[in-house]
């Protein structure tokens, strides 16, 4: 009999630019090892996960990254009085600071976590990408943090045209001269704050590897992707399950110098040579992880199990050739289930 | 010459390089010019065999497998040419 285990899900946003809360949920709820209730961490009360009841019990709105950790810790120190969470499973990139400031408390709690140190999380940081390609030896395109559009002046020669213009959490739009880094730094900003990243644009194909490391060098889960179909604000609708032994080789060395704990997303760029340049490194599951459950590799069943400090087995074979492609979906919703989680927080 | 093993090549034409996720499709002489480069024949071989099945002259025949292969090279499908 599979024990049961409750567990925390953020990034219930499946929304053009999903968060992989839905997507780390259907892995959860086809763990062979456990059998999964799942509790709704929301932000918004349009996020479509609260309103999927057929694979979210119950979900909590619980306050922005911005509010601070103890008001964070307040409302999830209520949740679990009322819902007794084994795990949380994080997955926004600007909530998992906070996450990880509060593990060792959630820990004591009796709530459950497999994160990356605060170390790792602050050095593959987009900001500190180019220190980090260095002291790793990975490849790494050439970038700049600009606090002004008048900054890039002092870096101008370094670059050609087009660049990439990047927030620090989200967002990258291609600038083609000046008056374009000019307006998407304006909008960027607006939205994510400074500093703006500006980075050398590398023509070619784009791939990502997710993965698991655990702590101690080791890869536990490894399943590469190429995007097949990119939406205009970049985000893959369509991938396939790749075996490129270059992208898997760099993936194993990625874990084993950073010792990498948890879960991870590569976003890598195939130059003409077939040469890879890692873009960003994302320390989180990826929206597309129910690519890598359905090709063998059960990577948010494998985090439960880490976060519990089961003993696991390192994933080390996929299906290649499997392909995801994403869709869109109406759910026709009753006006007092919006009105609940508006109200009271809860649904 | 060396191509690559596992490419999965499908009756219909349907060429898959799992190594990079892309696809292709090539017309039945294209199906059967690749079964014959994993079973590891030569150009000389393979242009032998076409002669023997379709109405058409060395000449031509030589020309169109040498394009051929020149584009699975160029999509990296055929590792390097080095077979007469």
């Amino acid at each position: 009999m599979r024990p049961k285990i409750k567990i925390g899900v953020t990034g219930l946003n499946a929304i053009d630019n999903p968060g992989p809360g839905v997507a780390v949920i259907r892995g959860l709820l086809e763990a062979s090892s456990f059998e999964a209730s799942i509790i709704g961490l929301a932000y918004e009360s349009l996020e479509p996960g609260i309103y999927m009841h057929d694979i979210v019990d119950r979900t909590y709105q619980i306050p922005y990254p911005t509010s601070g950790t103890d008001l964070l810790l307040e409302r999830l120190t209520y949740i679990h009085e009322k819902e007794s969470l084994d795990v949380i499973i994080p997955n926004f990139d600007a909530e998992l600071f906070s996450f990880i400031k509060l593990e060792p408390k959630l820990k004591k709690m009796g709530i459950n976590m497999f994160m990356p140190t605060l170390d790792q999380f602050e050095e593959r940081l987009k900001v500190n990408l180019p220190k980090f390609g260095k002291k790793y030896n990975i490849n790494v395109p050439k970038s700049e943090s600009i606090y002004s559009v008048a900054d890039f002046r002092k870096h101008k020669d370094d670059f050609e045209w087009p660049i990439v213009v990047k927030g620090k959490h989200y967002d990258a739009k291609i600038a083609y001269n000046k008056d374009q880094l000019q307006t998407h730094f304006n909008k960027i900003s607006a939205k994510w704050g400074l500093p703006i990243i500006i980075q050398e644009f590398k023509h070619g194909s784009e791939f990502n590897v997710t993965g698991v490391g655990d702590g101690n060098g080791n890869t536990l889960s490894a399943v590469p992707m190429r995007k097949q179909y990119i939406t205009e604000i970049g985000k893959a609708w369509g991938g396939i399950a790749i075996t490129d032994s270059k992208l898997l080789d760099l993936t194993h060395h990625f874990i084993k110098e950073t010792k990498w704990r948890g879960a991870f997303e590569l976003e890598l760029m195939k130059n003409k040579d077939g040469k890879f340049y890692l873009l960003e490194i994302n320390p989180r599951i990826p929206a597309w992880v129910y690519l890598a459950v359905g090709v063998g590799q059960n990577i948010p069943e494998l985090i439960v199990n880490l976060a519990l400090g089961n003993e696991v087995e390192p994933i080390t074979t996929f299906k290649a050739g499997k392909m995801f492609i994403r869709y869109s979906w109406e759910m026709i919703v009753d006006i007092e289930e919006f009105e609940k989680i508006s109200t009271t927080g809860e649904l | 010459m060396n191509i690559n093993k596992n490419i999965a090549v499908s009756d219909s034409g349907f060429v898959f390089n799992p190594t990079t996720g892309e696809s292709y499709t090539v017309n039945p002489i294209g199906v059967e010019i690749i079964e014959m480069l994993k079973q590891e024949k030569s150009i000389n071989e393979i242009n032998q065999v076409l002669i023997g099945r379709y109405n058409a002259d060395i000449v031509t025949i030589d020309k169109d497998v040498s394009d051929f292969i020149n584009l699975l090279k160029l999509y990296s499908l055929i590792e390097n040419q080095n077979a007469a």
